[in-house]
């Protein structure tokens, strides 16, 4: 007997019971089909999690002065001293694994322009800053190293700054507004980031020469801190070291005493919500793995029943000339024929209904590859192994008790 | 001198139930001849389904011989049982055992698709001329499920007549017929007697035997008649007589 006679055999058997073979294939369909999706809206979720993270910069390093002492007085960190420039500038040339680095120095205040005023602060940086909070310059441009260097007043503004300053929808380039008493021209506008996870809005912000905070505003020459970007978010952890190794030598501090400064990553922020999102992947994982199992004993049900169904068959092939394994290949053939075109249909199925969320409820989703694989394989083997062992039983039957079967 | 199809020899069964042994066959013997057409007859109890699976190769003896066209049963394994079942034997059973939602060819063509030797295309003409001959030209291509159990019934006499086989086995095959439609199938089967098939048919239906050419009596596992019949009754003048059904 050969294998293009028993394909053609199954098929036949197959196209005479379409509703049967359709009901056992729905099994397989549902299964794979719901793992997919669901595995695929876990990822997707964690995915965006973790590209808001690296929105807000995840391989950024904070450094700012410790809370000291002065007279007994504990002080406020933007009151300390302790951080200058030639701590900047040491950084900037010691520290190998940092890409970006920006000082920063900020004051707060009053902005005003025409009969509109709206309360902010202004923080002054390199040209680097952008870089490092991720920030792009939308209309007009950011400041250059010739206007830091001359403590030009300008400034580039944020998009809730423009909405409250420019109530009349004037353009902001080139108009002049002040800060407290201190006109700046708007050189650039940003683009929107809208709020960060933590609540905070990143369009409530105005960038300007630090020089320019330092002098004509602040009138101070250290800085209130440095903010600096990791080459890659894995080397964060040395480059915390080497900038912590560098400060305490700049300010000779003896090896019993702590530190006058403080360097901040995002790291924990960064590790705490990828533990959360590995939750979720896990929760998910466990829901896809029950649905696994669910359509597994589902597809085991409806194939045992469908095979034991035709023992009388079975019986009767056997007792017209059908050797055992014949019935076996047969019965093999089939339940192969009706998990793959299950499974088939289920990846398909499964990657549309993913497609279907992410563009009506516009969740992000993400297909992972190890899901359309493991659920194919799980639901397909599952068919074929329980399509396989009642047609075994089957074929090991005397035919003629096979025959007499109810 | 016809040749000897079918020879037994003190068959013996024995069934294990639990802890009594059940003996079906205490000792069967006899000579089978090609051309006749027998029936074997006996209550339920007197072995006769033990004996037709015993000739239908779908058991083994416990003891004795069945020499089958010049096998010996006893000694095949499971495989070559199947085998010999393909090449040698037709089943004709009491419920058709057609396979459901499936064409009347395509019914009477299984056998042969488990005979390597034969080409898809001579399964086809193959089970066109069975058909044919069982009268049911015009029905080649209706579901088993769209038939009547008569014509189902004449579709499974063609099933059993495809692969050419030495013996013809019917187990109760008017069973589930009406006296009418069951007497149409036992023409049938005068008719293949005649064109010099081997029968044999099971029944405990004692009015058949008028129409076979010997009667075996089984009672308690052994044969307790053995007769040559030598007028046999013509089932067709039997069916003429008959009053004709309402043509609806």
């Amino acid at each position: 007997m050969n294998i293009g006679n028993l394909i053609k055999i199954s098929f036949r058997a197959l196209s005479n019971n379409k509703m049967r073979a359709f009901l056992t294939m729905l099994g397989i369909i549902i299964g794979v089909a719901s793992v997919i999706t669901m595995l695929a809206i876990g990822q997707g979720s964690k995915v965006s999690i973790q590209s808001q993270i690296s929105e807000m910069g995840s391989n950024m390093i904070m450094i700012q002065p410790g809370a000291g002492m002065m007279g007994g007085v504990r002080q406020s960190a933007s009151d300390m001293q302790s951080l200058k420039m030639e701590d900047y500038n040491a950084i900037r040339e010691k520290v190998d694994y940092i890409s970006l680095i920006s000082p920063s120095v900020s004051s707060s205040g009053q902005f005003i322009f025409g009969s509109n005023n709206y309360p902010a602060s202004i923080s002054g940086v390199n040209t680097e800053y952008t870089e490092i909070r991720k920030l792009t310059v939308d209309e007009g441009n950011m400041f250059s190293d010739l206007q830091i260097k001359s403590s030009a007043k300008v400034c580039v503004i944020g998009q809730t700054i423009v909405k409250n300053l420019f109530t009349n929808g004037e353009n902001p380039i080139g108009k002049v507004i002040r800060f407290n008493k201190t006109p700046f021209t708007v050189i650039g506008t940003l683009k929107a980031k809208g709020y960060n996870s933590m609540g905070m809005d990143q369009d409530n912000i105005v960038l300007a020469p630090y020089t320019t905070i330092q002098k004509r505003i602040l009138a101070i020459t250290y800085i209130q801190g440095i903010f600096a970007s990791a080459t890659t978010e894995g080397v964060t952890d040395k480059a915390t070291e080497q900038i912590s190794e560098i400060l305490r030598a700049n300010h000779k501090l003896k090896a019993t005493d702590d530190d006058d400064f403080n360097i901040r990553s995002q790291e924990e922020l960064s590790s705490m919500l990828t533990s959360t999102s590995d939750m979720m992947t896990i929760l998910l994982a466990c829901i896809a793995g029950i649905s696994l199992l669910v359509g597994g004993i589902g597809i085991m049900n409806i194939m045992y029943v469908s095979v034991k169904e035709r023992t009388r068959e079975i019986g009767l092939r056997m007792s017209i000339g059908a050797k055992s394994k014949d019935i076996l290949a047969q019965f093999l053939i089939e339940a192969i024929l009706i998990s793959f075109t299950g499974g088939i249909i289920g990846v398909i199925l499964g990657v549309g209904a993913s497609v279907i969320v992410n563009l009506t409820l516009s969740w992000p989703v993400s297909i992972l590859p190890y899901s359309v694989f493991l659920s194919f394989l799980v639901c397909t083997v599952t068919g074929v192994f329980f399509g396989w062992y009642p047609a075994k039983t089957a074929s090991e039957l005397d035919p003629i008790e096979a025959l007499r079967y109810e | 001198m016809n040749k000897t199809i079918i020879e037994i020899k003190d068959m013996k069964r024995d069934f294990v139930v639990g802890t009594e042994t059940v003996h079906a066959l205490r000792g069967v013997s006899f000579n089978i001849k090609e051309g006749e057409f027998v029936t074997i007859m006996g209550a339920s109890g007197s072995g006769k389904s033990t004996l037709l699976n015993q000739l239908g190769c779908l058991d083994t003896p416990s003891s004795g011989e069945y020499w089958l066209d010049g096998h010996s049963v006893g000694e095949m394994n499971k495989n070559e049982r199947s085998t010999i079942r393909n090449r040698k034997i037709g089943f004709v059973f009491q419920s058709y055992n057609l396979l459901s939602k499936t064409t009347a060819i395509e019914n009477v063509e299984l056998p042969l698709i488990y005979n390597p030797a034969f080409t898809a295309k001579e399964r086809r003409q193959k089970a066109q001329e069975a058909l044919e001959s069982v009268g049911l030209k015009d029905r080649l291509y209706h579901k088993s499920n769209q038939m009547s159990g008569g014509q189902m019934q004449r579709v499974a006499i063609a099933r059993a007549l495809v692969n050419d086989p030495v013996l013809i086995l019917a187990d109760e095959a008017t069973g589930n017929l009406d006296s009418r439609t069951a007497f149409e199938i036992i023409v049938l089967f005068q008719e293949l007697y005649r064109k010099g098939r081997t029968i044999i048919f099971v029944t405990h239906n004692p009015e058949l035997a008028a129409f076979s050419s010997r009667n075996i009596v089984l009672r308690d596992g052994k044969i307790i008649k053995d007769i040559n019949n030598e007028t046999i009754a013509s089932a067709r003048e039997v069916l003429e007589k008959m009053p004709k059904q309402e043509e609806n």
